[in-house]
C-alpha cells in the first residue's frame, strides 16, 4: 500500500534518513522501533510531506507521491498525529473532529468514545493548552479516526502520557487497523509495538532488522537499549 | 412616522448583523435602540432603570442596575448609524448598585459608512459584590469609511466582577481607537477582551489599562488580532499591581497575514507592591506552522487551514 524506497534525507551534511525502505500494508499496523535520535520523526514528516527528501521515493498505491503536498497526501488518504500535537484557541474538539466534513455527530461521540474521552464533557472543549498532555493526544488519535485514513502515521502516540490515557491510545490504535487503516506506529517502546503485526527497528535512518513485535522487541532489547550510538548503525548486519 | 422607518431599518440591519430580534420585542427584555442622536426604542426590565437624553450628536444614557437585583436576561443595546455620514456620540454613565448582576450585549451598526465617526465615553461604576457582562459587537460595511472611538473608565468595587469583550471582526475596521481603564478594588475581578480583524487600510489602536488597587484583585487584559493587507495596529496592554497579592496578566496575540502589514504590541507591567505580581505575553507573527500542518494533514487546503486559524482566535 505504501512503499518507501531507499530515501535519503541530509541535513547540514550529516545522514538523517540514509537509504531507508519500509513497507506498510493495508489495514495493519507496523510498528517502527528505535531510539531518540534514529530518524523516526524524520521519517514520518517524509512521509507525510512535511519535508521533502534528497532521494529515494515514496510510492502510495502504486502513485509516486515523493514531491506532493501535505494537502495532496492527506486528500489520497494519509494522515499523521504529531508526537506533539498543535493547539487551537477558539476551536473546539467537535469541530476539530469534523474537519472531516462527512462525519455525523454519532461518529465524532464513537470516536471520542473509543478514546475514553466522554463525549458530554469533552465536545464543547477547546483543543488549547487547557487540555492535558494526554487529553491533546487522544483527541488528536480520534482526529485521526475521523479522517478514516487508508494509512494512519503515529509519531510516538505514547509518549509523555499519564497511565490513564495509555490503554485509551492502545485501544484507539487497533481500533484504527480494525476499520481498516494502515497504521505506522513510531515509537521507542517495545510495550507498544505488541499490537503491531510487523515490527522494524531504526537505527541512525536505516531499517537494520524487521520481523515478528515479540521477536522485535527482544531482539531491539540486546541489541538497541544499552546502544547510544547516534550516527553509523551500531549493529554490526546493518 | 419617519422615526417608524428608522426603527425598521435599524431593526432590519441588527437582525442581519445577528442581533436578536425577538429580544427587542420581549417585555422582559431590557433593551435601548438609538439610531443617530434619536432613541427608538427604550424598554426598562425590572431592576433597570433607563434615562436617555438626546443631544445635538447623540445621546445622554444613564443605565441604572439597582441594588440587589439579579436581571434574568441579557439587556440588548442597538446603537446604529445608517446613512452614509453621520456622528454619533453616546455619552453612557453606569451604576451597578452592591450585589446587582446583568449581561449587556451591545451591537453597534454601521453597514453603509462612508464618512461616519461613533464616539462612546462611558463612565461605569461597578458596586460592591455586583457582577457585569458587557459584550460589544460591531458589524461594519466594507467602506472602511468609519472612526470608532469607545472611551471607558470602569470603577469595580470591593468582589466586584466588570468582564468585557470588544468585537469587531465584520467589515472594514476603518479607524478603531479603543481605549478602556479599569480601576479595580479589593478581590475584585476586571477583564477586558478585544478582537479585531484588519484589513485594507484599517488602523487600529488598542488601549487597556487595569489597576489593580485592591488586595488579592485579578486583571486581564486580552487582545486578539489578525491583520491582512495593509492594516496597523498598536497594542498597549498595561496592568499595574498596586496591592498584596494582586495578580494581573496582560495577553497579546496579533497574526500578521499581508506584506504591508504593520502590528506592534507595547505591553507594561508595573508593580508597586511587593507581594503583587503581573505578568504579560505578546505574540506577533504570521500564521503557526504547526498548526497549518496538521489541518493540511487532516485534508484542507492551505487557505482553508489559515481561516480555520484566524477563526479560532477571533472567536
Amino acid at each position: 500500500m505504501l512503499e518507501v524506497k531507499c530515501l535519503k534525507l541530509t541535513l547540514n551534511g550529516k545522514p538523517i534518513i540514509n537509504g531507508l525502505d519500509l513497507e506498510i500494508k493495508e489495514a495493519k499496523i507496523h510498528g517502527l522501533l528505535g531510539v531518540n535520535g534514529a530518524g523516526k520523526t524524520s521519517l514520518a514528516n517524509l512521509i507525510m510531506g512535511i519535508s521533502y527528501p534528497d532521494g529515494g521515493s515514496i510510492i502510495f498505491e502504486e502513485r509516486d507521491i515523493t514531491r506532493c503536498t501535505i494537502s495532496e497526501r492527506a486528500k489520497m488518504g494519509l494522515t499523521l498525529a504529531w508526537q506533539e500535537p498543535a493547539r487551537f484557541e477558539g476551536l473546539n474538539i467537535r469541530e476539530y473532529l469534523r474537519l472531516n466534513k462527512n462525519l455525523s455527530l454519532s461518529e465524532v461521540e464513537n470516536y471520542l468514545w473509543t478514546v475514553g474521552l466522554p463525549p458530554g464533557e469533552y465536545l464543547g472543549r477547546a483543543v488549547d493548552a487547557n487540555l492535558s498532555g494526554g487529553e491533546r493526544k487522544r483527541v488528536e488519535l480520534a482526529s485521526v479516526l475521523a479522517m478514516k485514513p487508508k494509512v494512519a502515521i503515529l509519531d510516538e502516540p505514547d509518549s509523555g502520557i499519564d497511565v490513564v490515557s495509555l490503554p485509551h491510545i492502545m485501544n484507539g490504535i487497533t481500533e484504527m487497523s480494525k476499520q481498516g487503516s494502515a497504521v505506522l506506529l513510531i515509537t521507542h517502546s517495545e510495550e507498544a509495538v505488541k499490537v503491531a503485526d510487523e515490527v522494524s527497528i531504526i537505527c541512525a535512518g536505516k531499517i537494520i532488522n524487521a520481523g515478528p513485535p515479540k521477536e522485535m522487541c527482544e531482539w531491539f532489547k540486546d541489541n538497541c537499549q544499552t546502544c547510544n550510538h547516534i550516527g553509523e548503525p551500531s549493529y554490526k548486519g546493518a | 412616522m419617519l422615526v417608524v422607518k428608522e426603527y425598521e431599518s435599524l431593526l432590519e440591519a441588527y437582525g442581519r448583523a445577528g442581533g436578536n430580534l425577538d429580544a427587542l420585542g420581549n417585555k422582559e427584555v431590557g433593551n435601548l435602540v438609538i439610531h443617530e442622536n434619536k432613541v427608538l426604542s427604550v424598554n426598562e426590565a425590572e431592576g433597570i432603570k433607563v434615562e436617555t437624553q438626546e443631544t445635538q450628536n447623540g445621546v445622554n444614557i444613564h443605565l441604572l442596575v439597582e441594588e440587589g437585583a439579579k436581571i434574568k436576561y441579557p439587556v440588548h443595546l442597538c446603537f446604529g448609524v445608517l446613512p452614509e455620514e453621520g456622528l454619533q456620540e453616546i455619552a453612557l454613565k453606569v451604576e451597578a448598585q452592591d450585589n446587582s448582576e446583568v449581561n449587556v450585549i451591545a451591537h453597534c451598526i454601521f453597514p453603509n459608512a462612508v464618512d461616519v465617526i461613533h464616539k462612546m465615553d462611558a463612565d461605569i461604576k461597578i458596586g460592591d459584590n455586583a457582577r457585569f457582562s458587557y459584550h460589544e459587537t460591531h458589524y461594519h460595511g466594507e467602506s472602511g469609511g468609519i472612526k470608532v472611538i469607545p472611551k471607558a473608565k470602569i470603577k469595580v468595587g470591593k468582589r466586584g466582577v466588570w468582564e468585557s469583550t470588544f468585537s469587531l471582526i465584520e467589515g472594514s475596521v476603518g479607524m478603531l481607537d479603543y481605549d478602556f481603564e479599569i480601576f479595580g478594588d479589593e478581590k475584585s475581578i476586571n477583564e477586558l477582551l478585544v478582537k479585531v480583524f484588519g484589513k485594507k487600510e484599517d488602523d487600529i489602536r488598542i488601549v487597556e489599562k487595569i489597576h489593580l488597587d485592591g488586595k488579592e484583585a485579578r486583571g486581564l487584559a486580552k487582545s486578539r488580532l489578525v491583520l491582512t493587507d495593509n492594516a496597523r495596529a498598536v497594542v498597549r496592554g498595561e496592568t499595574y499591581g498596586n496591592a498584596p497579592f494582586a495578580r494581573g496578566h496582560v495577553d497579546c496575540l496579533e497574526i500578521v497575514n499581508g506584506d504591508g502589514v504593520i502590528a506592534r504590541a507595547i505591553p507594561l507591567v508595573y508593580v508597586n507592591d511587593k507581594q503583587a505580581k503581573v505578568t504579560h505575553e505578546a505574540a506577533i507573527g504570521s500564521v503557526d506552522k504547526k498548526q497549518m500542518q496538521t489541518l493540511m494533514a487532516r485534508g484542507l487546503n492551505e487557505e482553508e487551514a489559515v481561516d480555520v486559524i484566524v477563526k479560532g482566535i477571533l472567536r
